[in-house]
């Protein structure tokens, strides 16, 4: 098993701080631990099925009409994703209300779909959007987890802090988002850069 | 690119390629899709008849059982079967069978997208006894909080919608009010933060309650017959 191409998308490549696609449902669905961890899993599905069917059809599909089919392909399994969610619990289809039906435009699994699934056979596809999906999964718990701790005082809705604890409501509104985001973003390139100064010591 | 190779590329010996590509995998997503809606449809169905029914008994504190009414010619009256999509009435009655309060469902435009909710009236002291949001697509973590914020959810242990002296319309509309600055039983104390949530809550609240008030107090005793 190729298991490079399972683990780049995780930490090196991983879509969210490194690529930095997809950044609407990042933004948008993170105010919880929650819905961060429903959406990126509804995503993971939708990602790993629509890989696996582009790459099972990528002889078949004329390179004209390529991104035609692929959203087609991609908004299929989100319809498939929005009843079996309903299906499983009304509740969590609640709670994620419009934005499931946006998962069809996150540029993660279009752009997995392109450059990735079309080339390359299923098996290895499958591995690739199965990494992209929990490394997308991974980032949007990173930043929900903070905005809810430091923006409702709760963590998966257990409370974290004492009641005393006045919530940072900013947190959870839309410009938390940038600043948590922002955040990771700021400490994944730290990392990177202390990494490539190291490896430029050791090769000196 | 030069001339050739882009006549090459765009040329119409494809097309067939292209037609059969879209079309088979038109199919074949429009079959998935069906599939899948055939075979979700009752489970998702059984799943909204509970949320429903789980709704009915927390909008009625109290209640251990349920009968279902509707109005037909005027007249209120106990359904029987399933009904041709009638206004419902769910009448609910505790331990001793008596009535607690009478729910039905109410909906409005919110924030995003209409926002479904269940209303309980108890129709003797002429009070509002709870609220349950059906479906709403507001806002996760600001608008959602007209079903979760207790503070919010304290309007409704006894809203007041008294009907005037002569039975036709409410006496007090019910009004919104910035969080904290209720001060009559008839207004709804917003959230903040949700603001235009629960000010439409507030409109679906008026609407409902000056529709089905009337009818619910003139029919007061038709509900008890259980």
């Amino acid at each position: 098993m190729d298991t490079n191409t399972f683990i780049k998308g995780l930490w090196k490549d991983n879509p969210v701080f490194v690529q930095v696609l997809g950044m609407c449902p990042t933004l948008a669905v993170t105010n919880s631990a929650t819905n961060a961890m429903a959406m990126g899993l509804a995503t993971a599905f939708v990602l790993i099925m629509s890989s696996t069917l582009v790459s099972l059809l990528r002889n078949f599909i004329p390179k004209q009409v390529r991104i035609a089919t692929f959203i087609l392909i991609i908004a299929t399994f989100v319809t498939v994703a929005e009843y079996l969610i309903q299906a499983i619990s009304i509740d969590i289809h609640k709670a994620l209300g419009a934005f499931i039906a946006l998962i069809v435009v996150n540029c993660v699994i279009l752009g997995r779909a392109e450059a990735f699934a079309s080339k390359n056979s299923v098996g290895k596809s499958i591995l690739d959007a199965a990494g992209m999906g929990v490394g997308f999964t991974f980032a949007l718990l990173c930043l929900g987890a903070v905005r809810e701790i430091l923006g409702s005082g709760t963590f998966f809705e257990y409370q974290v802090f004492g009641h005393g604890y006045e919530p940072w409501v900013l947190m959870i509104l839309p410009g938390g988002g940038f600043f948590t985001l922002g955040a990771w973003l700021l400490l994944f390139n730290y990392m990177k850069e202390r990494k490539a100064a190291k490896m430029q010591e050791i090769s000196a | 690119m030069n001339q050739p190779e882009l006549e090459q590329m765009t040329a119409a010996p494809n097309s067939w390629h292209m037609i059969r590509a879209l079309a088979g995998i038109g199919l074949m997503c429009a079959l998935l899709i069906v599939s899948t809606y055939e075979l979700t449809f009752d489970i998702i169905k059984q799943n909204k008849a509970e949320v429903l029914e789980r709704a009915i008994f927390k909008v009625l504190p109290g209640a251990e059982s349920k009968a279902i009414f509707i109005v037909k010619d005027g007249q209120v009256e106990k359904l029987i079967g399933d009904g041709n999509g009638e206004t419902r009435y769910y009448a609910g009655f505790d331990a001793n069978d008596d009535l607690v309060g009478v729910a039905l469902e109410a909906g409005g435009q919110g924030f995003q997208d209409v926002i479904h909710i269940l209303l309980g009236f108890n129709p003797e002291k002429q009070i509002i006894i709870g609220m349950q949001v059906l479906e709403s697509k507001e806002t996760p973590g600001l608008g959602d909080k007209i079903e979760k914020d207790p503070a919010f959810q304290k309007n409704f242990e006894a809203l007041d919608v008294a009907l005037s002296d002569d039975g036709s319309s409410l006496k007090n509309e019910i009004v919104f009010k910035k969080n904290g600055t209720k001060s009559n039983p008839w207004e709804l104390d917003g959230i903040t933060g949700a603001t235009i949530s629960s000010k439409a809550i507030a409109a679906i609240l008026q609407a409902s309650a000056s529709q089905n008030m009337p009818v619910l107090y003139k029919n007061r005793e038709k509900f008890k017959q259980q």
